[in-house]
């Protein structure tokens, strides 16, 4: 398995971008992952989905606007290299 | 820093007068060299040649003053380099620290040659523990558990060369190789940190591992896979297997004796008797993930270099 470094930053695009796709109100807050849910608990110890949420919500919030410009270079790339 | 300066000068020297001044020109630069390589900086350094080339002689201090354009010039582009490298340096240190950098690099040949020894044979070693002092870690120097980014850059490096060579024996040679394989070690590099990073983000492991840390315990693994490919190239297959096997025993303890010190006891520190059991688990499911990936990796990025 041949690794380049622009198919890592191909794979990265993509993760970041299935993460982005997730929308809160219709999809996440439906199996119990919404950012309404993940409150309380002020111990010490966050627990793993909340975690998972809070950074899922870090992704969507500061990634929205790279990825736009991101991703248009990516198809602009393509289309005009394959 | 020395080459453009004193080219540009010998240029202008050539330009218009004899040659005798540049043998002049060109014994100030060998021994002011010694004064300039103590400094650290451009300017100092400058100064110093400047001063020097005029208590050489006549010929050099008239051919400094008599052109003041060509001074003016020289002094110019020193400044523009000065904040050409200003620019860089706050460039980068937004990025990174680099006195966080240096402290990785601060090795000596005794560090080297013991944690080379640990790397292949970590069953006498004693005392895992990182030494503090005064809550700042202790350099490599002064102590053989800091992780260090020195030998792992080495190895990389040794490793892409080694890899050249094992594929040139195979008669499967050609530059295109080489860089696919420096680019594949480097992405299974930085697939490993990340995980490791989003791992023990999720499991809010409060330790001090940078990510620094991570990526010097990422490449201790390279010194195993040199080992191991010369092995297989001196002694064919067999000796491939034999050296895989003690390699990686010998980095999965490495590996395991090392974290458990920086994942592990942070637990002990804020459980305050909440009854986490689920947690010192999942810790040392990290701990032993990362120590067996390192021999899967081994063999991946090795197996196809002796065949």
């Amino acid at each position: 398995m041949a690794f380049t470094l622009y198919s890592l930053i191909q794979a990265a695009i993509l993760c970041v971008n299935a993460v982005a796709v997730l929308h809160e109100e219709r999809f996440l807050s439906k199996i119990g992952w919404g950012v309404d849910q993940s409150v309380g608990g002020f111990g010490d110890e966050p627990g793993i989905k909340v975690q998972l949420m809070n950074l899922i919500r870090s992704v969507r919030t500061v990634m929205r606007v790279p990825l736009i410009a991101v991703n248009s270079v990516c198809i602009v790339l393509l289309l005009l290299f394959g | 820093m020395d080459l453009p300066h004193h080219g540009y000068r010998a240029t202008k020297q050539r330009g218009r007068t004899a040659a005798p001044t540049d043998s002049v020109l060109f014994d100030d630069t060998s021994s002011a060299a010694p004064a300039m390589n103590n400094q650290a900086y451009y300017t100092p350094g400058y100064n110093m040649g400047g001063t020097s080339n005029d208590m050489q002689g006549g010929p050099g201090a008239n051919n400094l003053f008599t052109d003041p354009m060509a001074n003016a010039a020289m002094m110019y582009g020193s400044s523009l380099a000065n904040q050409g490298k200003d620019m860089v340096n706050k460039e980068i240190s937004r990025f990174m620290s680099v006195n966080k950098l240096k402290y990785f690099f601060a090795v000596d040949t005794r560090y080297v040659l013991k944690k080379l020894m640990i790397l292949m044979f970590p069953y006498t070693h004693q005392d895992w523990e990182v030494r503090y002092h005064r809550d700042t870690p202790l350099t490599p120097r002064q102590d053989v558990n800091a992780p260090d980014l020195y030998i792992p850059t080495m190895a990389f490096i040794t490793y892409i060369l080694l890899a050249g060579m094992a594929l040139g024996i195979q008669k499967r040679f050609s530059p295109e190789v080489l860089g696919l394989c420096a680019s594949t070690a480097l992405v299974w590099i930085i697939i490993e940190v990340l995980v490791m990073l989003l791992s023990l983000y999720l499991l809010t492991v409060h330790s001090d591992l940078s990510t620094f840390d991570l990526i010097a315990y990422s490449g201790y693994k390279y010194v195993g896979m040199i080992f191991t490919v010369l092995c297989g190239l001196l002694f064919g297959s067999d000796g491939y297997f034999v050296a895989l096997a003690w390699s990686s025993c010998a980095l999965m303890f490495f590996i395991v004796r090392s974290l458990k010190m920086k994942i592990l006891p942070s637990l002990s520190s804020d459980s305050m008797g909440m009854g986490s059991s689920a947690k010192p688990q999942l810790r040392l499911y990290i701990t032993v993930a990362t120590a067996v990936f390192q021999p899967i990796i081994i063999y991946w990025l090795t197996s196809h270099l002796v065949r």
